[in-house]
């Protein structure tokens, strides 16, 4: 493995009693970049960060952060990690303030660094305000931003983001991902779990997918996309017509799927110059009257779909669900953005 | 690439190299003994049982059972306060095993463990600030007592002795509810702990009644109750009637170097036990 990877994972397996967790995950961040380790529900996601960050120990496989083992020197991964985990890890009844210095204290930075790194962190993620009420009154946004805040005390030189911004408002997130962004501008490395591929997409230098305790695939967000050369063509009819599949079928990869009323088709296609002509000319030919013809290039969801099987939460409303519906993978979804 | 350098790790060769882990250790101890402080005064109702329990027992035991036992050589009241002291920190040890069940069932395990700390400044910071709260459940029971007539007749230096002794035994207890705080399912199971084992543990003993009237094999469980050892241990200290003394039990003849070896003796099974189940409950 290089020298120079500040976060690397071979063979990582898990089991929880009869749940396989994970079952061989290799991850290698540089230092400096940030990885999205992105995922449905379940996945495994959250085990690799406790994996990671020495809260649970691996049944087999090796990981090294910053360096050291994370089985045979935990306490050396702890001096150059932070960590914000999915649930609120604070205390509720301290203040904001008093949980950063109490995180600062407990890392040997002494007291008064403590509280002057404490108080430029609660500006920073404008928590000023809030800084002497106690965290139990906290908004979800602001607790998740503590929570970030905590993770940065130390000025780690890695950093574990367990779906940050998973519960948060658009402008809470948008915050968030500034924050992470000058992180990684002063050469912090970050691991980064999401559910949300537009977050990923953002942030992320290189995205690992992982289903099921496995990494399903691996690369920069664009060459994801482009390793999923298929576009989605949709088209809307005037009416609906019996021969319509039977004239797009030979352009489309796949089945060609009809919305209830009929007047819908969507099919995967190969993206080819004059692809939109081509579907126009065949279903002319038919006698079908179009109303609209699209020819969409694949988004990272697109990605993602096809990889997990596109079993991501229903109640997630982020983009994502039109792209579900086109793949034709979750059928109970169909018609759902029409 | 990156431009952040990793902290090397201290030093930890001979006893002089582990010096700044120990004094690490001890801050770690510090903090977190602060931190569990700062719930109490934001939440004070979880301090009732070491503020209002003192007072209301005392009230309670001194006024409706006081005149009904007879104590030789003395008043009930001056019989009842050792007990009562007793009494009063015993139970209040639920709440180590209480709050150690909270802690470990909320997410902020996770952010302590993920820390460069010492991981058992969690189980230390835990008892040294419910050994604060004893202390101030041991003041108010001193000072309710003196306001109900209690009077201790010996110097300063016994008297002191005196409270150490049952203060010295309610730190060792507390690491047995750490224990039970540690291998409870739920904050509410820990609290029934208290009703299951502190009760009968206080109760059966001297510190409210003497034990000469119990059933034969009751009493002998009494005697040998450290409870009854550091409660006659206080008496004596306190020069306070201790009817105790003419029970022929080893630990009634010696009870203060009785609840000495008690405490002595759950401390140094209890605590290692403890700092074994952490880390079988922390890890997986």
């Amino acid at each position: 493995m290089p020298r120079d990877m500040m976060i690397e994972a071979e063979e990582l397996a898990k089991r929880y009693g009869e749940t396989q967790a994970l079952a061989g995950v290799d991850l290698a961040v540089p230092g400096g970049r940030i990885l999205g380790l992105l995922g449905p529900n379940g996945a495994g996601k959250t085990t690799v960060v406790r994996i990671l960050t020495t809260l649970a120990l691996p049944d087999a496989g090796r990981a090294r952060v910053a360096g050291a083992d994370v089985v045979a020197h935990p306490a050396e991964v702890r001096r150059h990690i932070g960590v914000a985990a999915q649930d609120a890890t604070l205390d509720g009844l301290l203040t904001g303030r008093q949980n950063l210095v109490l995180v600062g204290e407990l890392s040997d930075m002494g007291r008064t660094a403590s509280r002057q790194r404490a108080t430029q962190l609660l500006a920073q993620f404008e928590l000023t305000d809030a800084a002497d009420r106690v965290m139990k009154g906290y908004s979800g946004g602001m607790r998740r931003r503590l929570d970030l805040a905590a993770a940065m005390m130390t000025r780690p030189p890695v950093l574990f983001l367990d779906e940050p911004t998973t519960g948060l408002d658009p402008v809470s997130r948008q915050r968030v991902w500034e924050a992470v962004r000058e992180l990684t501008a002063e050469g912090v490395t970050v691991l980064l779990t999401t559910q949300y591929l537009d977050e990923a997409d953002a942030l992320a230098d290189r995205i690992v997918v992982i289903d099921r305790g496995r990494v399903i695939a691996n690369g920069t967000p664009r060459e994801l996309k482009e390793a999923s050369r298929g576009a989605r063509l949709e088209v809307t009819l005037t009416a609906p017509y019996p021969g319509a599949v039977e004239a797009i079928g030979s352009l489309a990869v796949g089945r060609v799927r009809i919305s209830d009323d009929g007047r819908r088709l969507s099919a995967g296609v190969d993206s080819a110059p004059g692809l939109a002509t081509s579907v126009v000319r065949a279903l002319d030919a038919a006698g079908v009257l179009v109303d609209n013809v699209e020819v969409r290039q694949p988004s990272l969801d697109d990605v993602f779909f096809s990889l997990t099987g596109g079993h991501l939460p229903a109640e997630d409303d982020q983009p994502g669900d039109s792209a579900a519906s086109a793949h034709g993978t979750r059928p109970e979804m169909e018609g759902a953005g029409a | 690439m990156t431009t952040t350098t990793l902290r090397p790790a201290p030093a930890g060769t001979g006893i002089l190299g582990k010096l700044p882990a120990l004094l690490g250790g001890g801050r770690d101890v510090w903090g977190m003994t602060r931190r569990n402080l700062v719930h109490i005064s934001r939440e004070p109702m979880q301090l009732s049982d070491v503020t209002l329990q003192p007072v209301l027992f005392t009230v309670l035991f001194v006024y409706i059972f006081g005149g009904g036992i007879p104590i030789p050589h003395g008043s009930y009241r001056d019989f009842a306060l050792a007990g009562l002291l007793a009494l009063n920190l015993v139970t209040s040890t639920m709440g180590t095993a209480v709050g150690l069940s909270t802690d470990l069932h909320g997410g902020i395990i996770d952010r302590f463990r993920a820390l460069p700390m010492w991981q058992a400044a969690v189980l230390v910071g835990r008892s040294f600030a419910d050994l604060m709260t004893s202390c101030i459940c041991a003041l108010i029971v001193a000072v309710t007592g003196l306001a109900v007539g209690w009077r201790p007749d010996a110097g300063a230096g016994p008297v002191i002795g005196g409270f150490a002794l049952v203060l010295f035994f309610a730190y060792s207890l507390s690491w047995v509810a750490a224990c039970v705080g540690l291998n409870s399912k739920s904050p509410e199971s820990a609290a029934s702990f208290g009703f299951i084992v502190l009760f009968p543990l206080a109760f059966v003993s001297n510190a409210m009644v003497p034990t000469q009237h119990m059933p034969g094999w009751l009493q002998a469980v009494a005697d040998w109750n450290p409870v009854s050892a550091v409660t006659a241990g206080a008496r004596d200290l306190w020069g306070n009637p201790n009817p105790s003394a003419a029970i022929h039990a080893w630990p009634m003849q010696h009870p203060v170097e009785a609840g000495l070896i008690w405490s002595a003796l759950i401390l140094v099974i209890a605590a290692p036990l403890a700092s074994y189940f952490f880390r079988r409950r922390t890890t997986e």
